[in-house]
């Protein structure tokens, strides 16, 4: 479904992405892992474009996403994203976040967003949450906020990058608890992550990158138990 | 010598107190369109606009709003070959000036908006206009209030200037009055109190208005 293939990203003369190939197939969770600085989250940006690669080509649906042509914006309503630092929009309710997009973009009424709405902030525990305001919520509130926001565009992946990194521990898990939701549900996922153990749990397969490439693809067993790579090896001594 | 009443003032400075405001509001409201113009050619990625935004702005900024009043009063009428009336002079005047300061609080309003916020929008699919209107705009409005507040009374005392060029303003009422009696200290005191009942109408109004928000 989403196809990277060598895909480089330059930022004036630093080298970030130094030809990445990856595929993330319909119903594949894949998970991003490696060192910080490892251009993990660059990676994924490239493949909805909100960082454009400076070579390569991306594929969605087998379609070269990267043609200037190519019209991105309504790529990105099929591609869902959720960010470290949440992003909600601070200046409307909690509902408003997530009809806002539905409503202008998905030209559904308000009364039909609305009612999506309220069945997402029910998947991810929050129905009681509507009408509040973004600052009166809790990190992991605000995350599981930012997922029903990407899901109700009823997009056809979701890309996470870092989801739970900016949260305190004890919210980690209601998070994580949401992303499993949605991997039980077939979602087609790039989850850029920190948890070891929940990449190991969900992923399909495990990318490990560092210093710009995908050093190491593998199934999560055979990553954990046995890295080939020796960079690979050193990274799982430092962190589990 | 009698002193004449000091209320005897009043419809006279009244008069020009409405010009001053009158100027000051007009400069407000287009100065707003040429600032967010010039604001949105200094945030958009064309070179050749950022420059003529930032050369203009700094042009108005280094100069003596005085001299700039004294030019578009007597270079316009030199360029177009028409006599222009010194109220419509002082009013361009004043547009270009407030228009130049009002980009740099657009645009430090639009870049006090964080990254994530344009990131979050463009994630859901809006281009990058809708993300600016629906997203970015709304959270720099509010957070403009101060500043925009501090620039009324900014372009409402700097409208005594025009005086010089003869627009019959609050300063020039007063200056009018006190030319014939002498009564200078008294009819100043009037003036002063005047700009300083508008400057507090403007400085409760955005009180009250921050006030509203941080709520």
């Amino acid at each position: 479904m989403i196809e990277a293939k060598a895909v480089t990203k330059e930022f004036g003369a630093l080298s970030v992405l130094k030809g990445v190939n990856l595929k993330v197939d319909k119903k594949d969770v894949v998970c991003i892992i490696g060192p910080s600085g490892s251009g993990k989250s660059t990676f994924l940006r490239c493949l909805n474009r909100l960082e454009e690669p400076t070579g390569g080509e991306v594929l969605f649906d087998g379609v070269d996403i990267l043609d200037s042509k190519y019209p991105v914006d309504r790529l990105r309503q099929r591609m869902g994203m959720v960010f470290q630092h949440f992003n909600l929009f601070p200046h409307m309710s909690v509902l408003d976040n997530i009809t806002l997009g539905p409503v202008r973009l998905r030209k559904m009424s308000r009364a039909a967003a609305e009612e999506l709405a309220h069945g997402l902030l029910a998947k991810v525990g929050l129905a009681d949450k509507s009408h509040v305001r973004p600052d009166r919520l809790s990190g992991g509130q605000k995350q599981r906020v930012a997922i029903a926001r990407a899901l109700a565009m009823e997009p056809e992946a979701m890309l996470f990058d870092e989801p739970t990194s900016a949260l305190d521990p004890e919210m980690v898990k209601e998070v994580l608890e949401v992303i499993r939701s949605l991997v039980r549900e077939g979602m087609t996922m790039a989850i850029v992550t920190h948890e070891m153990s929940f990449a190991r749990e969900v992923g399909d397969r495990i990318a490990f990158m560092d210093g710009g490439v995908i050093a190491e693809e593998s199934a999560p067993a055979d990553f954990f138990a046995n890295p080939r790579s020796p960079r690979a090896r050193e990274f799982l001594s430092k962190v589990l | 010598m009698t002193m004449e009443p000091i209320l005897n003032y009043l419809p006279a400075l009244l008069h020009g107190a409405w010009f001053t405001i009158f100027v000051t509001f007009l400069a407000m409201v287009l100065g707003s369109v040429l600032g967010a113009v010039l604001a949105l050619m200094q945030i958009s990625n064309s070179r050749v606009a950022k420059a003529i935004a930032r050369s203009y702005t700094s042009l108005i900024r280094g100069l003596p709003l005085l001299i700039q009043i004294l030019y578009i009063y007597f270079g316009l009428p030199l360029l177009l070959g028409v006599r222009i009336p010194a109220i419509v002079a002082g009013t361009i005047a004043m547009t270009l000036f407030t228009g130049a300061m009002l980009s740099e609080i657009f645009r430090a309003g639009i870049e006090s908006v964080d990254r994530g916020q344009t990131e979050a929008g463009r994630s859901i699919g809006f281009t990058y206009w809708s993300t600016m209107r629906l997203i970015v705009f709304p959270q720099a409005v509010w957070r403009m209030i101060p500043a925009l507040a501090n620039q009324f009374s900014i372009t409402l005392k700097d409208t005594s200037l025009l005086s010089v060029i003869g627009v019959a303003e609050l300063t020039m009422s007063g200056q009018t009055i006190y030319s014939m009696n002498f009564d200078t200290v008294r009819v100043l005191t009037m003036v002063g109190i005047i700009y300083f009942l508008i400057f507090l109408i403007v400085e409760r109004l955005s009180f009250a208005l921050e006030r509203r928000i941080s709520r």
